[in-house]
């Protein structure tokens, strides 16, 4: 099966400085990856070379099987930058009109009012982008990505201006999209979004990936707590799957088990982790 | 093509929105406003300024204000084509506005055609308006009309697109206020260069002359500009015409087919120019 997205090698310098050295990433088909690194790590690089706005130094990026930035890759993928903004004369249904054209989509009026409807913008169709808040302008830059329902969706921090609900009107717009079949790169710093939507992270530092998979693999065990008549012991190589055991010895050495934790580290202590000092 | 014109749509839609457009419009009718009075006066009092034998001062005159006309129009359509393109490429890219557009399945090369058709759908009515405009106030307060008609309006909102053309190639590189800053240096250059040429004219200098005309087929927006004033005199012969031709306004240098040739010529290099640049630009 080919890959929304494939990378590999990619390398990418302005001048003296390595922005990407040598990115191997996969996106599979319907799959939601996060891309988590500190700034400057080469994510939004990444995401350019994708979407065609950057040239790769060596290395190749596809989409849907196809060179990145070519006429037929971008027809399959939709994109939202980090930094952008829409004129502000436009409508949201206007500007969603021009993408449709630009995209050569046939969806109409019905396609821009089940995006709107989909992004919670339903009631803003007619307002122009000047008046929208910065977090409505971001939910329809999402809805601008999918127009034309591109199989590949490249998000750059598209929840960096909502506020809590309209973070929620992403993520269950990502598990939306998960359950159409829609492969997606979300680049973002919020590290509880990316654990509670993705099915696989990837950790970026310095233009190389530091760390791959998902949430749970990467949420690394940490030893387990048992909680005798002593008093709490912790065994620190132990996993989850060592816990009977353990306790088996436990009360064969006559001891009484109040308690057992097993002890993991979250997302952001793998993450912080693999950054290691690295400020975001 | 509906690609195209979906682009060119809204660049043209932009255009119409932004302040400079008014600012511009407000400036239009002030220029025109003055150019009656100034028509007024002039034709009023002529009448009663004794011309030297052989000069016809109604020709003289007519000729000389609407060669001054030509020079505003000119002016005009320069500073409303700059603040169209000055940042279509590095300046919009910088404030977010164009990544959205460059991402969609459109060819780099088509995105800055249209937004050069966008620039040049509003320009040229322009120019064709106001250059229209001034030759009705002249002709009506003074009776003399332009020798063509036509030509010379065409040649002057073609000035205009090559000005529109070199601050889109400029707006790939520089930021948009020192595009601004250049092309607007550019243009000021070309104006200095078709002067150096009439002076050269006047003084029989070859060297002057043959500069001038290099610097107007390097740019060749004032060689257009001079073959319109040209143009407008075609009719003016005698010692008015020869005075004319002597003046800043009188089109000394007439540019002919092989100018207007090498004017679209001139608009397929720099448009490739710029498209190969900016298909190699990082955004």
């Amino acid at each position: 099966m080919t890959a929304a997205l494939e990378v590999r090698g990619l390398e990418k310098r302005y001048g003296q400085v390595e922005a990407l050295a040598g990115v191997d990433l996969d996106v599979g088909e319907g799959e939601l990856v996060g891309l988590l690194g500190p700034n400057g790590a080469g994510k939004s690089t990444l995401v350019k070379i994708a979407c065609g706005l950057v040239r790769p130094t060596r290395g190749d990026a596809k989409i849907c099987g196809l060179s990145a930035g070519s006429h037929e890759a971008r027809r399959r993928l939709g994109y939202l930058a980090e930094l952008f903004r829409f004129p502000g004369w436009y409508s949201a249904d206007e500007l969603l009109d021009l993408h449709q054209r630009l995209a050569s989509s046939r969806g109409g009026a019905g396609e821009r009012t089940e995006l709107l409807e989909l992004v919670g913008l339903a009631e803003a169709r007619d307002r122009r982008v000047e008046q929208m808040s910065k977090g409505m302008q971001q939910r329809l830059g999402i809805a601008q990505a999918l127009v034309g329902s591109p199989p590949l969706l490249l998000l750059d921090e598209p929840t960096s201006a909502l506020d809590p609900v309209g973070r929620r009107t992403v993520r269950e717009l990502l598990e939306e999209l998960r359950r159409r079949g829609t492969s997606v790169l979300l680049n973002s710093h919020l590290l509880s979004e990316i654990e509670l939507v993705c099915d696989r992270v990837a950790i970026m530092l310095h233009g190389k990936l530091v760390a791959e998979g998902s949430p749970t693999e990467l949420a690394q065990a940490h030893g387990v707590e048992i909680e005798t008549d002593e008093g709490k012991r912790l065994f620190e190589k132990a996993t989850r799957e060592d816990t009977p055991r353990l306790v088996a010895e436990l009360i064969a050495a006559g001891r009484k088990v109040y308690g057992v934790r097993v002890l993991t580290s979250t997302l952001e202590e793998t993450y912080l982790e693999a950054v290691g000092e690295e400020s975001s | 093509m509906s690609l195209v014109l979906t682009i060119a749509g809204y660049g043209f839609r932009e255009a119409l929105r932004r302040k400079v457009f008014v600012v511009v419009l407000l400036l239009t009718a002030a220029f025109l406003a003055l150019y009656w009075l100034a028509n007024h006066y002039i034709f009023r009092d002529i009448a009663n300024v004794g011309a030297p034998a052989g000069i016809e001062p109604r020709p003289f005159a007519g000729a000389f204000i609407f060669g001054l006309a030509m020079f505003a129009t000119l002016f005009l359509g320069t500073v409303l084509a700059v603040f169209l393109t000055l940042g279509v490429v590095r300046g919009d890219a910088e404030r977010g506005l164009l990544q959205p557009l460059v991402v969609r399945p459109i060819g780099r090369a088509t995105l800055l055609g249209a937004r050069w058709l966008g620039a040049v759908a509003v320009c040229a009515p322009y120019v064709f308006a106001v250059y229209g405009a001034a030759m009705v106030i002249t002709g009506l307060t003074g009776h003399w009309w332009p020798g063509h008609i036509v030509v010379p309006g065409i040649e002057l909102a073609g000035g205009v697109a090559v000005i529109a053309a070199l601050s889109l190639f400029g707006s790939v590189f520089l930021t948009s206020t020192a595009n601004g800053i250049a092309v607007f240096m550019i243009f000021g250059a070309g104006l200095v260069a078709g002067l150096l040429g009439e002076i050269g004219h006047a003084l029989n200098s070859h060297t002057l002359s043959h500069a001038a005309r290099v610097a107007a087929w390097a740019i060749p927006f004032e060689a257009l500009y001079q073959d319109g004033l040209h143009e407008i005199t075609a009719n003016t012969t005698g010692l008015t015409g020869l005075l004319l031709q002597l003046g800043p306004f009188g089109g000394a240098n007439a540019g002919g087919h092989w100018l207007r040739l090498w004017a679209v010529a001139y608009l397929l290099i720099i448009g490739a120019l710029a498209a190969l640049a900016f298909a190699r630009r990082d955004l």
